[in-house]
């Protein structure tokens, strides 16, 4: 039983507020925005903090519903694995992610995000208006391909990103954005 | 005309398209889980309604929070309503949230539609 114990250590060391690992829905979604905005409620966050938790959760926990590979053993799929967790800190809140992506996305994915990374603040925001503008209309997963824009602006840092090799066919991608909770303007 | 008059869930707007009483609204919070089913109504009634339009049209946006996937269905409605003549945006925004000010300003430059911004 000791790793009930160690569990609840780590999540103190690292200060997380929530963490969910399973299956991702939009009815799971919800349920975890609402988890995440009564804890702010109670706190008396700042609103305008609160609306960038929101925001850069949405994207992040939507990306999960659209993206995450069902990882195929011996042909049949076997779940929609991932793992969602905000952090928090004195200074700031810490939303991270992490899902299983075949590894031929990886390069795409990567570029996408050193992309997005290299941006400054008027980069990203010409660049958001670039990608809403082309005819492209939503991918047959339903997104935009604004997600990582928007959560590169909503939280004026750089996204961390990392992409873990799970085998042949899959990666781990696993995603931290930092929304700091001091200075309301941080970029 | 039919009347739209769709209420408000905590990941869908209120919606409310009522020409006879001239009222055009989308409000609240936009994340449905498929943003272009649940936009393309409203497409499709400002299509039928674009045929023949009121003298005046003046479409207010009043959204707490939408996500990537709206914003994409929201430029789709600016630029039908583009098509409209005599078509102003009302673009509501929290008093405190920059954001959502900022966003409507983007909106405004990829659209030749004249907005109007207030706060509540």
């Amino acid at each position: 039983m000791k790793y009930i114990y160690e569990l609840h250590r780590t999540m103190i060391t690292r200060k997380l507020i929530l963490v969910y690992e399973g299956e991702f829905t939009q009815e799971i979604t919800k349920s975890v925005l609402a988890m995440a905005e009564r804890n702010m409620d109670a706190i008396g966050e700042d609103s305008g903090i609160k609306r960038k938790v929101f925001n850069v959760m949405v994207e992040c926990l939507q990306n999960i519903v659209k993206h995450s590979d069902e990882i195929q053993e011996g042909g049949a799929p076997v779940r929609h694995g991932a793992v969602f967790m905000i952090g928090k800190d004195d200074d700031k809140y810490l939303i991270t992610s992490g899902n299983p992506i075949q590894n031929d996305k990886v390069e795409m994915l990567n570029n996408k995000l050193d992309h997005i990374n290299s941006l400054d603040k008027e980069g990203l925001k010409n660049y958001y208006k670039e990608v809403i503008k082309s005819n492209k209309g939503l991918s047959e997963k339903g997104g935009a391909g604004l997600g990582f824009i928007d959560m590169a602006r909503k939280s004026g840092q750089k996204l961390q990103f990392d992409f873990e090799p799970m085998g042949n066919e899959y990666s781990f991608f696993s995603l931290k954005t930092v929304i700091r909770r001091t200075a309301t303007d941080s970029e | 005309m039919e009347v739209i008059n769709k209420e408000g869930t905590e990941d869908t707007p209120k919606i409310i398209l009522n020409r006879n009483d001239g009222i055009f609204e989308i409000s609240g919070r936009s994340l449905p889980e498929d943003s272009a089913d649940f936009y393309q109504p409203i497409l499709d009634w400002l299509e039928k309604y674009s045929g023949s339009p009121n003298p005046e049209t003046v479409f207010v946006f009043k959204l707490e929070y939408f996500n990537t996937a709206s914003s994409k269905l929201i430029l789709d409605i600016l630029s039908k309503l583009e098509t409209i003549t005599n078509t102003r945006i009302q673009w509501y925004f929290h008093e405190d949230d920059e954001d959502m000010e900022e966003a409507g300003t983007e909106f405004s430059e990829l659209v030749e539609v004249p907005f109007e911004f207030k706060t509540y």
